[in-house]
């Protein structure tokens, strides 16, 4: 197995007397897939925010690119990007001043290309020159996914990507990132709460629940050891249990 | 520090600015009102200008260097608040932007405003009331210079405190200065203060400046003393201030408020 692209060890978060993250390990490797499950308030998003330098973890250690994220904040997250539901990007700016300035932001060249490429990708190429406050909220889910993949990222953190998206979007965002995954070997650490979605997705899922990771393994291997049909009654069935 | 990731976020303000009248007005239209509700106080204070020598000049140049220094201050803060309104600081600090940076960026556009408030400022005091700002002679450059810094200070304290406290803070963006206008002596000579408050009035680097503004319009002679006085003083605070939105920054990641900095 060649190295992993990100490693995390005993990654732990504590905000005042709670735990958000519980001393969590996994890896990635290069072009995997790898789904983040869980209730709410399981840590998803914490960790997400760890993985990218806003929240300062309490114990542990995070390595990408066998580099240490604690030391070597700029050169790792030149090669990541994110995209998320809770954040949004300037309203005022224009689609392609809102991309410039991230391309920009990694140091890009041959920007405007660039930017074509990926608003047809996201099949917004028409909305090039569009305020970004006269997007539908979906339009904007879709330019925070164009955000993500302008800069060419080797890791992509996507907290729940497709919440707000139509199923014929959904899917074609979907297609979308494997075949990214496959054009250029991109990793991708996602959360959703769309079982059939991380079904579909993950070659591989973590379980996360109150910070701690309580299974692991393909969505098959999962279904099969809790003797369920699939990942939504494993869902229903930790999540309740606890 | 990368100059490619400043110029961004200059440009991400800049494209702003471009398409909004409010923005625009903040720099364009209310100094000019400012400086013509102060020009009729003055025009009316002329007709005593025997009892009161020079009171004329003191009055619209007095203005036009606090706009210095409230613009400078604004350039940091508000960039920084825009940011919040727009959810885009998790955007920012998640890409390989450092904090530093982004204080350079704001300090950037910071002095993009304070040209465009003086240009405007003066040209108003020449054109309706015939008063020319650079009457005050060469000694304006360092003057101006100072108080550009001294914005800086006030404008990094308040943004850090936006930071820490969140969105409930923002009031301070457009208060924190005038906290500081009483002891900055801009229209009045710093002997007008009990003794008490003189004492904490000369530690501030714009009170020298005023003061020596006044020194120049009376008397002609170059404040060295004070322009010392201020350079240093300003150069301690700005230190200090960059240092502490550094801790700052640092608590807010230690405590999950970057990601969560809102109302
Ligand atoms: N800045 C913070 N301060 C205090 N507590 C926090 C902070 N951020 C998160 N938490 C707490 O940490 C826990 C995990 O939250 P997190 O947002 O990571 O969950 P999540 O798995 O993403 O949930 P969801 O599915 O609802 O998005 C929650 O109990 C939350 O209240
Ligand atoms: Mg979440």
């Amino acid at each position: 197995m060649p190295a992993p692209i990100l490693e995390v060890k005993s990654l732990k978060k504590r905000f005042g007397d709670s735990i958000a993250v519980d001393d969590i390990s996994f890896d990635i490797q290069p072009g995997e897939i790898l789904g983040l499950l869980g209730p709410n308030g399981a840590g998803k998003t914490t960790t997400i925010q760890m993985l990218l330098g806003l929240v300062t973890p309490t114990a542990g250690s995070i390595h990408m690119f066998g580099l240490d994220l604690a030391t070597h904040r700029e050169q790792i997250l030149q090669q990541v990007n994110f995209s998320s539901t809770y954040i949004s990007m300037p309203y005022s700016l224009t689609l392609e001043e809102n991309l410039w300035v991230v391309a920009k932001l990694y140091g890009m060249t041959d920007i405007a290309r660039r930017i074509d490429e990926v608003l047809k990708k996201v099949e917004m190429e028409d909305s090039r020159t569009k305020v970004t406050r006269r997007l539908s909220s979906g339009q904007m889910t879709r330019l925070a996914l164009a955000k993500a993949i302008l800069t060419e990222p080797k890791i992509l953190f996507l907290d729940e990507p497709t919440a707000s998206l139509d199923p014929d979007i959904a899917h074609k965002i979907r297609a979308l990132l494997k075949e990214v995954r496959k054009s250029s070997g991109l990793s991708v650490l996602y959360t959703s709460h769309n079982m059939k979605e991380m079904e579909e997705m993950s070659d591989r899922i973590i379980f996360l629940q109150k910070g701690k990771i309580v299974a692991q393994g393909t969505a098959q291997e999962i279904t099969q050891r809790f003797g369920q049909r699939d990942l939504e009654e494993v869902f229903l069935k930790l999540a309740r249990e606890s | 520090m990368k100059l490619h990731r400043i110029n961004a976020l200059v440009q991400r303000h800049l494209f702003l600015y471009r398409r909004s009248l409010p923005r625009l007005m903040e720099i364009f239209y209310w100094p000019f009102l400012d400086l013509v509700v102060w020009g009729f106080i003055t025009v009316y204070l002329m007709k005593f200008q025997g009892q009161l020598p020079g009171v004329v000049t003191f009055f619209l140049g007095a203005l036009i260097l606090w706009d210095v220094l409230f613009r400078a201050q604004q350039g940091i803060t508000i960039s920084f608040l825009e940011e919040i309104w727009a959810r885009n600081l998790m955007n920012l600090f998640a890409s390989p932007l450092k904090p530093s940076e982004f204080l350079a960026a704001t300090m950037v556009l910071s002095i993009f405003k304070v040209a465009a408030v003086s240009v405007v400022m003066a040209t108003c005091a020449l054109v309706f009331y015939d008063y020319n700002v650079f009457m005050i002679g060469l000694s304006l450059v360092p003057f101006v210079l100072n108080l550009v810094i001294t914005g800086w200070v006030i404008g990094v304290l308040t943004t850090s405190i936006i930071m820490r406290y969140g969105q409930e803070a923002e009031v301070l963006a457009w208060g924190m200065v005038f906290l500081f206008q009483p002891i900055s002596c801009v229209f009045y000579p710093i002997e007008v203060l009990p003794k008490w408050l003189q004492a904490i009035a000369w530690g501030n680097p714009a009170a020298h400046i005023f003061e020596g503004m006044r020194m120049v319009l009376n008397t002609s002679v170059f404040p060295t003393e004070h322009l010392v006085w201020a350079v240093g003083l300003n150069l301690l605070y700005f230190a200090l201030m960059v240092g502490w939105f550094h801790h700052t920054f640092n608590v807010c990641k230690e405590r999950g408020l970057l990601v969560r900095v809102g109302e």
